[in-house]
């Protein structure tokens, strides 16, 4: 077991060393200037004021020091959290934005990744093998899971916002109230919250049922229910222990979808105004602020890391094989 | 999100499918196999719908733009009309046609698809096979490199990439797009080499001195192919669902028009609250008929090459 997490760990220091190192090159290896571009987005006419900013923004890149120097002082940096200071909200360190932004995020994925796994799965497993349910809902399930994250926002979003008028579609709260811990605040949180969660919730949704209809499909023609079934066990029972066996793979399934999750999470953020990390990488796009855009993608990173690193532990609690050493999966 | 098939179930459909092909290749001529998997193909429902669908968007993609004498950007029609017999799909705030816009953007749609999908097959099958059949610290070294691609969340790496890139084309994109989704195609193929590689045909061809790059190609392929093209499928519904992320946050290609950038227009310029349904419902719809039915196809594949599943 401790080996599994070893190398568990050890894919993940890697995996964040190589994100780090991304985040430095690409600046630095790609097409185009971004010095320059930031230059011609300011729009300034004289030359000297041109000059003193190409100055700062070398410096503050440090394009002027030999390249490992300019990696090595990156690294000593961020491990002090400093990411730069935010153009867009120009003197917030981009920390300070990123951490502003990130509870938000957080509220909306991890529930809608939970319930969504929990509801998917019960779903797949009841409708699998159920004639009438299986050819109603997998059709729908496959084209919920089909449907890009910002087209069911949009959707939603102009049924009950904007056409029915029964929920907010745009920011977390109230744009008249102040946060604070009332109910009223809490209230309108909730509300503002509703539609992107559903939009979330939905897509993933459809894709955990169909992968748990399939897998019980396949669960059911395994050696052992066949035993169970001439041992005369009862309908009920064989489908419990098919459960058990196919939601090891959905486990694997849910670590290996979380890209895909928080991608989706970024563009529904986009999609309500929903002040998340999404809104943070499209301000940043829009204003061509680099270190908020270099900032987020590292948090992102970091927290899909996690993520990964508390599946793995999930992982080992259900399946037992994993904690006497046999098993190699995931 | 991507269906992508969890792996033991991937593991068992193509270990099945290469034990019926093994088994009846040796025992009738060649061609009866490949006769029934046409036979049962074009009885399944799911895979003639799916089908046709894709048929219908491609061919959509390939004749419409001919018969449209302007391009999708063209300022032609009245402002912000709704659909009409003059314009199917009515215009936008400024004037442009959105039916034309779909059409040309549908062949983006697919071209993502094609290159982006065809890339990452590309790496997924030669990472897949060299670790499965090699094996050791080839294998080793390639697990790893595999998995760290795998842990790196695609969409967010692909953001900051194309932020950078100046100019964007959808070739562009699609190159992208194919070196960050490969790596659950390397693996799931891993595990199938993995299983084949010890087969008795196998053995004889290394035996017989043929080299190993001749046995991946003539001897493990094709007794994966159908899973192979399985995964193709999926990586094509992927990118194209990756693509329209990228072009919805606005970093899209620079030039031209594609569905995704077609929902960020509608989304920049407020076609919820002014109600213009016609705007955002099209593109949308195409990406998800499109990849709904890529992936409902492939269902039917597997269940054309799985006789298991055939009985439901």
């Amino acid at each position: 077991m401790w080996r599994y997490f070893g190398r568990k760990l050890l894919i993940y220091g890697l995996t964040f060393f190589v994100a780090v190192t991304i985040n430095w090159m690409i600046p630095r290896f790609m097409p185009g200037d971004p010095v320059q571009s930031m230059l011609s987005r300011a729009n300034i006419a004289q030359p000297e004021a041109v000059e003193a900013m190409r100055a700062h923004y070398t410096n503050l890149f440090g394009f002027d020091l030999p390249l490992w120097k300019q990696y090595a002082n990156f690294w000593a940096a961020l491990l002090q959290g400093d990411l730069g200071i935010s153009i867009w909200v120009f003197p917030t360190p981009v920390t300070d934005v990123i951490v502003r932004a990130v509870p938000y995020t957080l509220g909306l994925l991890v529930p809608a990744i939970l319930l969504s796994w929990v509801a998917g799965n019960r779903f797949g497993a009841f409708a699998a093998r159920r004639k009438w349910l299986d050819n109603t809902a997998l059709p729908v399930g496959y084209v919920l899971t089909a449907t890009p994250y910002m087209w069911l926002a949009i959707l939603l979003a102009w049924g009950l916002g904007i056409v029915a008028g029964v929920l907010p579609v745009a920011g977390a709260y109230s744009f008249a109230m102040e946060p604070s811990w009332s109910w009223e605040f809490l209230g309108s949180l909730v509300e503002h919250w509703l539609l992107p969660f559903a939009s979330l919730f939905l897509v993933a949704f459809g894709g955990w049922a169909i992968g748990m209809r399939n897998m019980i499909i396949y669960e059911l023609e395994a050696d052992y229910v066949h035993y169970l079934q001439s041992l005369g066990a009862s309908r009920r029972l064989v489908r419990r222990y098919a459960f058990r066996n196919a939601i090891l793979p959905q486990i694997t399934g849910l670590a290996l979808q979380l890209g895909v999750l928080v991608a989706g999470a970024l563009v529904t953020e986009i999609v309500f105004s929903y002040p998340g990390l999404g809104h943070l990488i499209l301000k940043a796009i829009q204003n061509q602020d680099f270190f908020l855009l270099q900032g987020t993608f590292l948090f992102i990173v970091i927290g899909v890391l996690i993520a990964n690193f508390v599946i793995d532990v999930a992982y080992v609690v259900v399946d037992p094989r994993t904690r006497i050493g046999m098993g190699e999966a995931a | 999100m991507t269906a992508e098939p969890p792996e033991s179930v991937a593991e068992s459909v193509a270990e099945s499918a290469a034990v019926t092909a093994a088994g009846s290749a040796a025992v009738v001529t060649v061609r009866a196999p490949r006769r029934e998997a046409l036979y049962f193909a074009l009885r399944n429902g799911k895979l003639v719908a799916g089908l046709v669908v894709v048929l219908v968007f491609l061919l959509a993609a390939l004749l419409v733009p001919l018969t449209i004498d302007y391009g999708p950007n063209d300022y032609v029609g009245p402002a912000a009309s709704a659909p009409s017999g003059e314009y199917w799909f009515g215009t936008t705030t400024f004037g442009q046609d959105v039916f034309a816009q779909f059409a040309y953007g549908l062949r983006a749609t697919f071209l993502v698809g094609l290159l982006g999908g065809g890339l990452a097959a590309v790496i997924g099958m030669a990472v897949g096979f060299t670790a499965g059949y090699r094996g050791g610290l080839v294998d080793e070294i390639l697990n790893m490199i595999t998995n760290i691609v795998l842990v790196l969340p695609a969409l967010v790496v692909l953001l900051i990439v194309n932020a950078y890139l100046g100019v964007r084309s959808v070739g562009v994109q699609a190159l992208f797009i194919g070196l960050t989704s490969w790596p659950w195609a390397a693996r799931a193929i891993r595990a199938q080499t993995f299983s084949l590689r010890s087969r008795d045909f196998v053995d004889l061809a290394r035996l017989s001195g043929v080299r190993t790059p001749k046995i991946i190609v003539r001897e493990i392929a094709p007794n994966m192919s159908s899973y192979l093209f399985m995964t193709f499928i999926l990586l094509f519904g992927g990118s194209i669902l990756i693509a329209a992320s990228l072009d919805f946050i606005g970093l899209g290609p620079t030039q031209g028009v594609s569905l995704g950038l077609m929902l960020n227009n509608a989304a920049r310029w407020s076609a919820l609250h002014l109600g213009m349904w016609w705007w955002f419902i099209p593109p949308g719809a195409g990406i998800t008929a499109i990849v709904g039915a890529l992936y409902v196809m492939n269902v039917g594949l597997d269940e054309v090459f799985n006789p298991k599943l055939r009985e439901m």
